[in-house]
């Protein structure tokens, strides 16, 4: 019988009403499509992710809405240059977050270091703190590459979910 | 009152992580009840040791760094670095270049008290007023991305002018920006400015008289906010400021309201330098010829230009290298917030937040 | 006829320097000018009431401070402290030598407030130590931070 795939996931049956999927696909599909995440603007990167939340880039038609406290985020955006001093405060904060909980590492601070990285305060890239799942290269980066970070990020979360069930990457 | 009842004083932290904060800051307040009795401000989390790096770094590979230190005046900011290396290299620059950086300068203040505008209201609760100033502030941001590429971070000043020309088509966008933000202005009054619940949040907090802001070495707008007319394009001219018609902004309440009223009518102040500077830039040279390896001569030299926040100096002290022996960065951000302690005592905690929001810090510029 | 007597022109740095020199004899160790603001070179015992001096003379009325920082010389530690006086926009300048092996020298915040800050800043990245601080502790780097990074022979730990 041909099957009909007009997404990824879900499987049309002909002449029918009836889509199959799985319980996992439907449920990541749900969680990449509403990424909240967490106001973590350190430095200037952090006035491009807020241009990205504003009216122009808009984040929101993405279902994505700034909150403040890692309790309720999925997504720690780490717009910023970390110094050894913030070091152990996102640490903190990356602990709170509740998993399925995902890093994305916005601009050359937060990948390596960036212009600072020769010097004597500056921590070189939060991969050294925490795990990052995306790193978006700029100094800063446009809000459209932050959105194109997410977007790779929610790629990687539907990944994510044929590995689990042991299909062919 | 009953004596049996048994406060404490509750010790509550705000940061280096929240919403109103405007960067990494972290206050140590102690509340009885609600009153604030001490709002200790702990800064460094985003020290970044740019000191010792201009140390490291010759005078023209440091201009990059200076955009990130108050990343949203970063033109400004390289004007600051650029003129004390012009001042003490004897290094003349053109008058072409000269109008071209002013009118990038205003831009930028303007982008700035935008961004200032969209942050208090955030602050005090209102999204919207937030939306707006976002958006107007992304047609400056079209004007930069046409000169020079960037949006956030510019490079774009140069020890003797400034490294790219105005492109064709400029001058009409930038024309057409000011007609439209003067539109616009009238909007923010009546959706935020002219607000009832904004005027008593904002009225009569956190007064700050002339004497104790000129005793704190305010400066900027919050030193203006106190009707202290001290502002170092009028008192210390540089660039072309003289050539134009325009006037220092005061308000004499020395409240949260005067400190943003002050802001919101230097945007209206520089949008008519904007437009005078549109029309007098004159042919010529962009930049005048500098050697390669730049060496500036053995001496030191302060610097210091009106920046949206205040008063920024850049001391400069040379041994004859390419590199510079010291740079000190005199930063606003960093001795307005000094006040907050002593300005906010009293206050609730959410007029802390309208106090902090008034004082318009940003964290790279207080940690540098 | 009268006879046009001859105009002595006293410059406003003139005037300052003259009022220092007369209340404090031995403060000064030199003076000289440069981009319109006098500079001084004081004793660095005589710092505090120089700055006293300034402030509540009101002659002088220097009441804006402006920027306090330190340049390590290697030999010595120097502070630069730079002061407005806003009602007739006059600069000045004081520089005061420290040795490098123990740089204390009194605070200046009992006279302007805007000083607490500023010096805290130069003791956490130069070291030196004001007395009559009232909070001197490291501002900008962690508490437990070892070392004064902005000196020249700051080594920077791995």
């Amino acid at each position: 019988m041909e099957v009909d795939r007009p997404f990824d996931y879900v499987e049309r049956i002909p002449g029918g009403a009836i889509i199959t999927t799985t319980v996992d696909k439907v449920l990541e599909w749900g969680r990449e499509s509403s990424l909240w995440y967490m106001l973590f603007g350190l430095a200037c990167c952090a006035i491009e992710m807020m241009a990205a939340g504003a009216a122009r880039f808009d984040l929101d038609r993405f279902g994505m809405i700034f909150r403040a406290t890692p309790r309720q985020s999925d997504l720690m955006i780490v717009a910023g240059t970390v110094t050894k001093k913030m070091a152990s405060r996102v640490k903190r904060l990356y602990e709170q977050m509740a998993e399925p909980r995902y890093v994305v590492a916005m601009g050359s601070c937060a990948n390596a270091g960036g212009p600072f990285a020769d010097s004597y305060a500056v921590v070189k890239g939060v991969d050294k703190i925490i795990p990052v799942d995306i790193y978006i290269p700029g100094c800063p980066p446009r809000p459209e590459a932050l959105i194109n970070g997410v977007m790779e990020l929610r790629k990687k979360m539907r990944e994510n979910v044929r590995i689990k069930q042991g299909a062919e990457v | 009152m009953s004596s049996r009842i048994r406060t404490e004083i509750v010790e509550m932290n705000m940061g280096p992580q929240h919403p109103s904060t405007h960067g990494v800051l972290r206050l140590a307040v102690r509340l009885d009840g609600e009153v604030i009795v001490e709002a200790k401000p702990d800064v460094g989390y985003l020290h970044r040791g740019i000191e010792k790096l201009a140390e490291l770094r010759s005078y023209v590979q440091f201009i990059p760094i200076t955009d990130r230190i108050d990343y949203l005046a970063s033109m400004l900011q390289n004007a600051a670095y650029v003129g004390a290396v012009e001042k003490l290299g004897g290094i003349e620059v053109p008058e072409r270049a000269e109008y071209i950086r002013l009118i990038m300068m205003e831009l930028q203040r303007i982008a700035s008290h935008l961004v200032f505008f969209g942050a208090m209201a955030l602050d005090l609760g209102a999204t919207t007023p937030f939306l707006y100033a976002f958006r107007e502030r992304e047609d400056i941001l079209d004007l930069f991305e046409m000169v020079c590429g960037a949006r956030l971070t510019y490079n774009y000043f140069r020890p003797g002018g400034v490294s790219r020309d105005l492109p064709a088509g400029f001058y009409a966008k930038a024309k057409s920006y000011i007609a439209k933000q003067r539109e616009k202005l009238p909007e923010y009054d009546d959706l935020f400015t002219c607000n009832q619940i904004f005027i008593a949040r904002t009225r009569g907090v956190g007064v700050i008289s002339a004497e104790d802001a000129i005793n704190w070495s305010l400066s900027g707008p919050s030193l203006r906010g106190s009707g202290v007319a001290y502002d170092v394009r009028k008192v210390d001219p540089y660039c072309v400021y003289d050539k134009l018609d325009w006037q220092v902004v005061t308000k004499n309440g020395g409240d949260v309201q005067s400190r943003f009223l002050v802001r919101v009518e230097e945007i209206r102040q520089s949008l008519n330098m904007v437009e005078q500077a549109l029309d007098m830039v004159p042919e010529g040279e962009l930049k005048c010829k500098t050697p390669l390896r730049l060496k500036l001569p053995e001496g030191e030299v302060y610097h210091h230009i009106e920046s949206a926040r205040g008063d920024v100096g850049v001391y400069l002290v040379s041994d004859g290298a390419e590199k510079p022996y010291r740079m000190h960065w005199r930063s606003p951000s960093f001795v307005n917030l000094g006040a907050i302690d002593s300005v906010a005592r009293g206050w609730k905690v959410a007029d802390l937040v309208a106090i902090l929001g008034s004082l318009d810090v940003v964290l790279g510029e207080v940690d540098r | 006829m009268n006879e046009l007597q001859p105009l002595i022109i006293v410059t406003m740095t003139e005037l300052t320097e003259k009022n220092i020199r007369d209340a404090f004899p031995k403060a000064v160790v030199q003076s000289s000018e440069a981009d319109g603001a006098l500079i001084l070179k004081l004793n660095a015992t005589m710092l505090l009431p120089v700055c006293e001096l300034l402030r509540s003379n009101p002659e002088l009325g220097f009441d804006y401070l402006a920027d306090i920082t330190a340049i390590d010389w290697k030999d010595r530690i120097e502070l630069v402290y730079r002061i407005t006086a806003l009602a007739r926009n006059e600069k000045i300048v004081l520089r005061v030598d420290l040795d490098r092996a123990n740089p204390t020298i009194d605070s200046v915040s009992s006279v302007w407030k805007g000083a607490i800050f500023q010096e805290r800043e130069v003791y956490d990245l130069m070291g030196v130590v004001f007395t009559g601080h009232p909070d001197l502790r490291r501002i900008l780097l962690p508490e437990d931070w070892e070392g004064y990074p902005l000196r020249k022979d700051y080594v920077i730990p791995d």
